[in-house]
């Protein structure tokens, strides 16, 4: 079935070929000895395509090999995920798993799988939450949107991409550490919540500092939620900085199929941290406003166990767990 | 002149073979019931990493308006729209079809969406940066009232018998709550099932609802599919351009409304012809013949969709928000070649996006040999192929075009089931556009109540919010002339004749 597509695809774009077919024969000896399937669980032209566009046009000269991108959206990402234990673990199919998805969608209901499910290698990045203004808004500081907060609890409306993802549970969290009631409008993604933003429908926006980035004039950050400052944006303070005890955003990261062989487990998280060492590529993702991590398959079952501890407690607190 | 370059940049030998071979293949891809020029434009961004920002473009653009274009075929001589945009296309092309028509429509939707394109492409060039803004005014409420506007055109598609319309609009609202929420993130009415999680795919329901119903009763008649009259080429240029310019303004107006519809993000295509048809259908001094094979209801649809192509660009090059699908894969391919979107790119030094502009103008003008040549083949495959080939091969490429939108069987199951229920609910007087329109307008309209209700609770004026915006008035106005125009218009014609005779 999928041969079957392929051969369709590539005979309608016929240009598209020669990055189709893939190549044949493999020994886990000299991993990747032919192109790598890299399934993205969202629709092409999310940031989870994007990033992974941005590792495909790095693959080629760091690896040796393609990555082909192929798209299975569906369900907040939980229909991907939930066919992935039933490809066959060589690592030549992988696909990409985002925080907090995968530990919040399995908890709402059967989704097809549980966290525990997915056998993530490497997390390579995240874009680190972000509250965005219009250049023009009132609020110039953190302090501004906090202060309006208290003194109108529930006005001041933010709008954010979806229910139980980054942008909600940060709101929950940040809501909770300052003491304000703000209003959380969940749009259907972040391009969708950006224009709201920019529209003023809403007077700031959960956002990321990839917004920062890429609307770079047309608005402004108050704050990020990461450890230390971005390299791209060395004015814009971080929550912590301000006293709120905020670091979070979007993370990404790449899995394999349960069945996939330990060493072939080591391999593809080498080949990933190979693309994430590339100085060029650091620089394009940091650019974009992305942050980079360097989580291998050592150490990454450690670090979803505790992001899942907090991402539960906000989702609870936020209504989207019972 | 900056703008003299970009347009010589934009005909180099290269960028018009791009552009050639992109209208080609986005012709055929958009002909395929479920290939998708979003697919064959993610397929080919690892391409364009090798390339000049401008030429990618160009290429991806010509895919694009291939596509939207190719789609027509399928909604005229299969009474499936091979993508959303191409739903109001079958309402008169498959009519004109059956009685004989068929190349005339073709031809006529050529000649359609040639002018669309290039219309929107026109605004693009010359108004894009203040258009945009249009993007903006467009919050929550006003989306949630456009998507009511569309639902009031189940009125005008189930002239006849307005309950089972109804019906089957609400059973289209049900079907869109299926899966995932978009806004809440809850899970519902998936009784469990894994199948059901993913929710109804708008493709994949067009396809079964409208394409299997088709190939069942190819199947259950001894008829001929298309009946053909007259021995012609596939071609018939004259009469279409005649009807064409006949038709003039009916087109610009199309061309204008579907280029503005296409610059709100979200809305697409579809929305753009619906919008486009019920205007034509309104304006018309016959709105009766709409829906039986009138012309002018088909060039109004091939012209609005492919006008949003041009329209979606806007916003997507000055905001960086993508207007439709395509657009979010050629933003996203535009990102990691480096090229920073936003107004800076429309000023005079920046050629890439005139340089872009003009291929697409380039683009959509091959169309017209281009999209004739192919349409020519298309018609004749599908009057000529004997029914024993036509209903297999039609029937795989359904298999095949469900499962390629998402790389998943449950679509392809859910695409025969949906066919089925098509078939039977035909046979009760159920017609597939009101479902269709329910299931895409329903998810669109959701959104837009949740999100202006919820930014209205932080202010507490609900009626403000909801009815108290300019552009809301304006579409609760279209709403209510949709709705009540037509009974009053037979309400004067009645004291018209009444005063006739009485004189």
């Amino acid at each position: 079935m999928k041969l079957s597509r392929r051969v369709i695809l590539s005979a309608a774009a016929v240009a598209a070929a020669s990055v189709l077919v893939p190549s044949t024969g493999a020994h886990a000896a000299d991993f990747p000895s032919k192109s790598i399937n890299y399934i993205i669980p969202f629709g092409p032209g999310g940031e989870s395509d994007i990033t992974a566009r941005h590792q495909q046009s790095f693959a080629k000269d760091l690896l040796g090999q393609d990555l082909v991108i192929s798209y299975k959206p569906g369900g907040g990402g939980a229909v991907g995920w939930a066919q992935l234990n039933k490809i066959k673990g060589d690592g030549y199919t992988i696909m990409g798993i985002n925080l907090p998805h995968i530990i919040v969608k399995p908890k709402q209901k059967n989704v097809g799988f549980t966290t525990e499910d997915i056998t993530g290698v490497y997390m390579f990045h995240y874009t680190p939450d972000a509250i965005v203004v219009k250049a023009d808004s009132p609020y110039k500081t953190l302090k501004d949107l906090v202060d309006d907060a208290k003194k109108n609890p529930g006005a001041v409306t933010l709008s954010g991409s979806g229910k139980g993802t980054a942008n909600h549970l940060a709101q929950v969290n940040f809501d909770k550490a300052a003491g304000t009631k703000t209003t959380y409008v969940a749009f259907k993604g972040t391009g969708a919540s950006v224009q709201a933003l920019l529209g003023g429908q809403v007077k700031a926006q959960w956002g990321y500092t990839s917004v920062g980035a890429k609307h770079a004039g047309k608005v402004r950050m108050l704050a990020v939620a990461m450890d230390e400052r971005h390299p791209k944006f060395p004015d814009v303070p971080t929550f912590k900085e301000l006293g709120y005890d905020l670091v979070s955003g979007a993370y990404r990261g790449v899995a394999v199929p349960k069945s996939t062989p330990e060493d072939v487990r080591k391999k593809v998280s080498d080949a990933i941290a190979k693309i994430n060492a590339d100085p060029e590529f650091r620089k394009r993702m940091e650019n974009d406003g992305m942050a980079l991590l360097d989580i291998d398959y050592a150490n990454i079952k450690p670090f979803i166990d505790e992001k899942s501890k907090g991402y539960i407690e906000a989702a609870k607190a936020g209504g989207v767990l019972k | 002149m900056p703008i003299f370059d970009s347009l010589l940049a934009a005909f180099t030998p290269f960028n018009l073979m791009l552009a050639v071979v992109g209208v080609v293949a986005g012709t055929i891809i958009g002909s395929l019931p479920g290939l998708t020029a979003t697919m064959a434009i993610a397929v080919l961004v690892p391409i364009t990493f090798s390339m000049e920002p401008a030429s990618a473009l160009i290429m991806m653009g010509a895919i694009y308006t291939g596509a939207i274009y190719g789609g027509a075929y399928a909604a005229i001589l299969l009474n499936t729209p091979g993508t959303p945009s191409a739903i109001a296309t079958t309402l008169d092309g498959y009519p004109m079809a059956k009685r004989g028509d068929g190349d005339l429509a073709i031809t006529l939707a050529c000649v359609a969406s040639v002018v669309g394109g290039l219309v929107g492409a026109a605004f693009l060039f010359a108004l894009a940066p203040p258009l945009a803004d249009i993007a903006l005014a467009f919050g929550p409420v006003e989306y949630f009232w456009l998507a009511i506007f569309g639902l009031t055109l189940i009125a005008a598609l189930s002239e006849g018998n307005m309950v089972k319309g109804l019906i089957g609009g609400c059973l289209g609202l049900l079907l869109a709550c299926v899966g995932v929420a978009e806004v809440s993130a809850d899970i519902r009415l998936t009784f469990g099932s894994e199948t059901m999680l993913g929710g109804i795919e708008v493709i994949s329901a067009l396809i079964g609802l409208y394409c299997i119903p088709v190939l069942i009763d190819l199947v259950a008649t001894p008829d001929k599919h298309l009946h053909v009259e007259t021995k012609s080429g596939g071609i018939r240029f004259g009469d279409a351009m005649a009807i064409s310019w006949k038709g003039k303004w009916n087109l610009l107006r199309s061309s204008v409304l579907g280029t503005v519809v296409g610059i709100l993000p979200g809305a697409g295509g579809s929305i753009a012809g619906l919008v486009a048809y019920s205007e034509a259908r309104r304006s018309s001094k016959t709105p009766e013949k709409f829906g039986t094979g009138e012309p002018r209801g088909l060039q109004a649809t091939e012209s609005a969709n492919n006008a949003t192509v041009g329209g979606g660009f806007i916003p997507t090059l000055v905001l960086g928000i993508p207007g439709t699908p395509p657009d979010a894969v050629i933003l996203g391919a535009l990102l990691v070649q480096g090229v920073k979107v936003g107004p800076n790119l429309f000023q005079a030094e920046s050629s890439i996006v005139y340089t872009f502009i003009f291929g697409l103008f380039l683009a959509t003008i091959l169309m017209l040999p281009i999209g004739l040549l192919i349409g020519k083949y298309a018609y004749r495959t599908i009057v000529e192929i004997p029914k024993a080939m036509l209903v297999p091969t039609v029937a795989f490429m359904t298999l095949i075009g469900t499962f390629a939108i998402r790389n998943n069987t449950a679509d392809v199951i859910i695409m025969i089931s949906l066919g089925v229920m098509g078939w039977v609910l035909n046979r009760f007087g159920f017609r597939a556009s009101p479902i269709v329109l329910g299931l895409i307008l329903g998810r669109i309209a959701e959104q837009g109540f949740v999100q202006g209700w919820t930014i209205a609770s932080a202010t507490g004026n609900y009626v403000g919010m909801f009815f108290g915006r300019p552009i809301t008035i304006a579409i609760l106005c279209a709403i209510v002339l949709a709705l009540f125009g037509p009974v009053w218009t037979r309400r004067m014609k009645i004291k018209r004749e009444a005063m006739a005779n009485d004189e």
